[in-house]
């Protein structure tokens, strides 16, 4: 079962951009596109870098696939899948999440 | 003893020094012993481009020898020493210090010495010949003391000369015996053509004058007199009246001479000797002695194949020549006076423009045998392909000197070349060359240049070069894909313009009319820099913060760790005591990792990004400001401690920078910018590496453009000179603004001049003459973005909600446990990864160390 856990109101959130969370001991990058009402929930770990500053790049697509490009060395991660787009044998987790009543959820387990 | 053969060449000019660079790059020169002797002081250094040295080119600019390229080919330089006597007997060479090298193949690269006529007063002293940097410093000393110089000649280097002359600042006269200037290049109308452009440019010209004598002046140091009873009062004399082979060392060893002297030299330029060749100016060849430097490389490759088993000979060369004579554009081709038997002449003439043009064509009108330009040299390259090519003339030949009324294009496309056209006569690079370049992955003009040196030499074949390039690429089916990205099918200069002239004030309007998808990493900062440098918005306001990279968004240098560093801005490197004391203070508090930059500031490593406002919020009240050292945008003016305390500054250099970098600072540009002013020549700012250089001089500010360190350092370009305050700020104002409005996204000044169709020249004329009409609005953009600066940390710290980015967690107060430091030389930096698995975080301690010591 997938346990949701409240991380923020959902004014907290920066459009186009990123925040990072702290969900049971995991650091979780969120992003928020409020033209298409998406939202995004990544590791914030950047595996190439080796920092805690996906929650700093920059979103847009690639092809149509959503990404964020690390702050650290520009590689891209698909925010719907975790996988980098320029070494598909490296990715990042991705965690399920939503709004319910105005606050942001992050889903871990299940 | 070495079972080698030796080479000797006498003479290390230019000539001689392209012979041993060409003998280096067929890798045979490990085959020899060579030995070269030069009598000047110094190497080869570029004698085309002397006068330069005038306009601030130093000896070392000129020079033609890379750094380490003799002792790295093993070959012998004898510097300052001359060869004196070959003995072709025992086939060795005796030199003026006494040194006897055997020889097996002998190269005479001796060159030309000015012809001086023998008038009576000749030798008086302040009289000059212009050959040698020497000669030039001499030139230089002289006209120290001196209002007014003559040359005598109005040739091609006379000319060059009086540019020089003028360029000391010297009132300048020209004195020709010819009826014309440049008689041997032009014919009667365009040598009055161009002595009409000389004269408006201020300099006297005197024709059919013929100096009788040269005796004391009255009111200056001479007077001259001449064979028609007028007379010239001057303080230096430079004479430049044709040249001479230098060849008492060959005519002494009884090689076999012209008539009128010149090493006579068959197709492989060997001499009479089979084991000595001549190249260059010493060298007459089927009678004629080429005073250029194109036909005397070209004998120099022909020696080269001769010697490695190549092939090739000289069989004569093209002395067409385009030249800019004091900003006049003067070019000529060919048979330029029409001797060759049946020639129809075409002449078209502007007064009112200044332009005059002459094309020379065979009896039946279908092939081009001369032309004559001046006043407007642009038609150069294609008649010059015509003629060099036998290209069949279009029906109406006029057609390609007569201006164009309509669209037609009456030009040369660069398909109707041979591929065995000579594109860059400089450096001998055909069409072929250039083709098959392209056919191995080269795409670029700056590739091209690197990999054929093709328009590395004098450029003016730029312009075809990029149009045989556009055409090759074309057939290829390449599409040459200029898109910013993906999102933005146009240029990053044409997003400019699109939001320079729609007033686009955000990137969701710019992508919503003219992109597609949500955008990038590449066209979000690209824009938001151009909507930046346009409108200058607070660049966290809400609709640009996602525009902008990590750096840009907490103002701060992301590091490996994701930590920041800290700049703030230390105007010209100049810092009251007290300021440095709180900057060091604040480095303490927070306990940051402190060095000094490269560009006179401080910058504190390690910040946290929840410490980011509380580091500023010290700062500012300290009175600092923001460095904009995370942004793309202009960063720091150096500057040399200047006539204020300097023994030998000639101007207030720190004084200026300050002024400078408050002027400048917050320009959101494509990439970063460096400025540098130098108090004086000794150039201790290092200004020549900088975007933007000032240096003082004893006439004004010299101002160099286009100049860069990093991976691939670049000398800035002498851009204009002697200028008072004002003028200086509004060239680089203007320039500033172009650069910003018509670079592509992350290109340096550099590399921004360098793939511009006509390169300084073309920026110049922008910047300097306003060619475009652009610089009253370069200007007032400037003004717009100066008036509405603010510092982004003050703007920042007032506002709580912006204030909530900068902590690492939305949900919590924690921090980034993957932020590790150990110390090191009593500060600290970030663990290695070795360190990390070796201690545990102690938590506790204010700042995440670990302790004890370390594998």
């Amino acid at each position: 079962m997938t346990e949701w856990i409240d991380v923020c109101g959902a004014d907290d959130l920066q459009p186009d951009s990123g925040i990072c969370a702290l969900v049971e001991g995991r650091q979780v990058a969120i992003f928020y596109l409020p033209k298409e009402k998406a939202l995004f929930a990544v590791g914030n770990y950047d595996p190439i870098g080796r920092a805690n500053v996906l929650s700093r790049g920059m979103i847009g697509d690639l092809s149509g696939q959503p990404v964020v490009a690390s702050p650290l060395y520009k590689q891209h991660f698909n925010l719907e899948t975790g996988v980098c787009v320029e070494d598909a044998a490296v990715s990042v987790p991705v965690y399920p999440i939503r709004i319910e009543n105005g606050r942001v959820e992050v889903g871990v387990g299940g | 003893m070495s079972t080698k053969q030796t080479i000797v060449v006498i003479g290390n000019g230019m000539v001689g020094q392209n012979f041993l660079a060409g003998l280096v790059s067929s890798g045979k020169h490990t085959d020899y012993d060579i030995v070269t002797f030069c009598e000047e002081p110094r190497a080869a250094y570029d004698r085309v481009h002397l006068s330069s040295f005038f306009s601030g080119k130093t000896a070392e600019d000129l020079s033609l020898v890379e750094e380490g390229f003799f002792e790295r080919s093993g070959i012998t330089l004898h510097l300052g020493d001359k060869a004196a006597h070959i003995d072709r007997a025992a086939k060795t060479v005796t030199s003026a210090k006494g040194a006897i090298i055997d020889y097996d193949k002998l190269v005479l690269a001796t060159g030309s010495y000015p012809f001086v006529p023998p008038v009576p007063g000749h030798e008086r002293p302040h009289c000059f010949v212009y050959r040698t940097i020497e000669d030039l410093e001499a030139i230089t000393a002289s006209a120290k003391d001196g209002k007014v110089g003559v040359v005598i000649g109005g040739g091609l280097l006379g000319l060059e000369a009086a540019k020089a002359l003028t360029d000391l600042g010297l009132e300048t006269h020209v004195v020709e015996f010819a009826p014309r200037l440049m008689a041997v290049q032009l014919d009667e109308a365009g040598g009055a053509m161009l002595r009409q452009k000389i004269e408006a440019l201020g300099v006297a010209v005197h024709t059919g004058k013929n100096t009788s004598v040269i005796k004391d002046g009255d009111g200056c140091r001479h007077k001259m007199c001449f064979a028609d009873g007028t007379e010239l009062e001057t303080d230096l004399i430079l004479f430049s009246a044709g040249i001479r082979p230098r060849d008492e060392l060959a005519r002494a060893s009884g090689l076999e001479m012209g008539p009128r002297g010149g090493i006579a030299i068959d197709n492989q330029c060997r001499t009479s000797d089979p084991d000595i060749y001549a190249i260059g100016e010493c060298a007459l060849w089927n009678g004629m002695i080429y005073g250029l430097v194109a036909p005397g490389y070209a004998m120099a490759r022909t020696v080269v194949a001769d010697l490695t088993g190549g092939e090739g000979s000289f069989t004569g060369a093209d002395m067409s020549t385009k030249l800019k004579l004091m900003g006049v554009d003067v070019a000529s081709i060919g048979d330029a006076h029409a001797k060759t038997p049946g020639a129809m002449v075409y002449t078209y003439q502007n007064g009112a423009s200044e332009v005059y043009k002459r094309l020379v064509v065979s009896q039946d009108r279908k092939k081009l045998l001369g032309a004559v330009l001046v006043g407007d040299a642009s038609g150069y390259g294609t008649l010059l392909q015509y003629c060099l090519n036998g290209i069949d003339l279009p029906e109406n030949p006029d057609a390609l000197i007569l201006p164009s009324r309509s669209d037609e294009s009456v030009g040369l496309g660069p398909d109707a070349l041979p591929m065995s056209a000579t594109i860059c006569s400089c450096y001998n690079v055909t069409k072929g060359d250039i083709c098959q370049s392209i056919d191995g992955g080269c795409t670029t003009i700056a590739g091209l240049k690197a990999e054929t040196k093709a328009s590395t030499g004098c450029g003016g074949c730029a312009a075809l070069l990029k149009s045989v390039l556009n055409s090759e690429l074309a057939k290829h089916g390449y599409e040459v894909n200029t898109d910013l990205c993906e999102h933005f099918p146009y240029t990053r200069q044409d997003l400019y313009n699109l939001i320079m002239v729609k007033q686009i004030r955000t990137f969701d309007e710019l992508l919503e009319k003219y992109g597609k998808g949500r955008g990038c990493d590449i066209c979000k900062p690209a824009v938001g820099s151009i909507l930046s440098s346009y409108w200058n918005d607070y660049i966290l306001k809400n609709e640009h913060v996602g525009l902008q990279d990590t750096n840009d968004t907490f103002l701060a240098n992301m590091q490996k760790d994701g930590t920041y560093s800290v700049v703030p801005r230390i105007t010209g490197g100049e810092i009251k005591p007290d300021m440095l004391i709180a900057l060091g203070q604040v480095a303490k508090n927070y306990q940051l990792y402190t060095k000094i930059t490269g560009g006179q500031r401080v910058d504190l490593f390690g910040a946290r990004v929840d410490q980011l406002p509380s580091i500023w919020k010290d700062l500012i009240d300290a009175g600092f400001e923001s460095g904009h050292a995370y942004g793309k945008s202009l960063r720091t003016v150096k500057s040399c401690v200047g006539s204020t305390w300097c023994r030998y500054g000639v101007d207030d250099s720190v004084g200026l920078a300050i002024e400078l970098e408050n002027r400048y600072k917050g320009l959101r540009s494509p990439h970063k910018l460096k400025f540098a002013v130098s108090g004086c020549t000794r150039e201790c700012a290092e200004a020549q590496g900088k975007d933007v250089g000032v240096i003082a001089t004893e006439t004004g500010w010299n101002l160099y453009v286009c100049g860069n360190g990093g991976m691939k350092p670049r000398h800035a370009d002498l851009f204009a000179t002697g200028l008072d305050k004002e003028t200086l700020i509004q060239l680089i104002d203007r320039f500033l603004i172009f650069y910003v409005r018509t670079a592509d996204r992350l290109q340096r000044t550099s590399v921004w001049m360098e793939n511009m169709e006509g390169g300084l020249d073309y920026l110049k004329s922008v910047i300097i003459d306003d060619r475009l009409g652009i610089c009253e609005q370069l200007e007032q953009q400037m003004k717009y973005v100066i008036d509405t600066y603010q510092c982004e940390w003050k703007t920042t710290i007032n506002d709580e909600t912006r204030l909530k980015r900068f902590r690492h967690f939305i949900n919590s107060d924690a921090q980034d446990d993957n932020v590790l430091f150990v110390e090191e030389r009593g500060q600290f930096r970030p663990a290695l990864e070795n360190e990390r698995k070796h201690f545990k975080l102690n938590v506790e301690t204010e700042k995440e160390t670990v302790t004890g010591e370390v594998e």
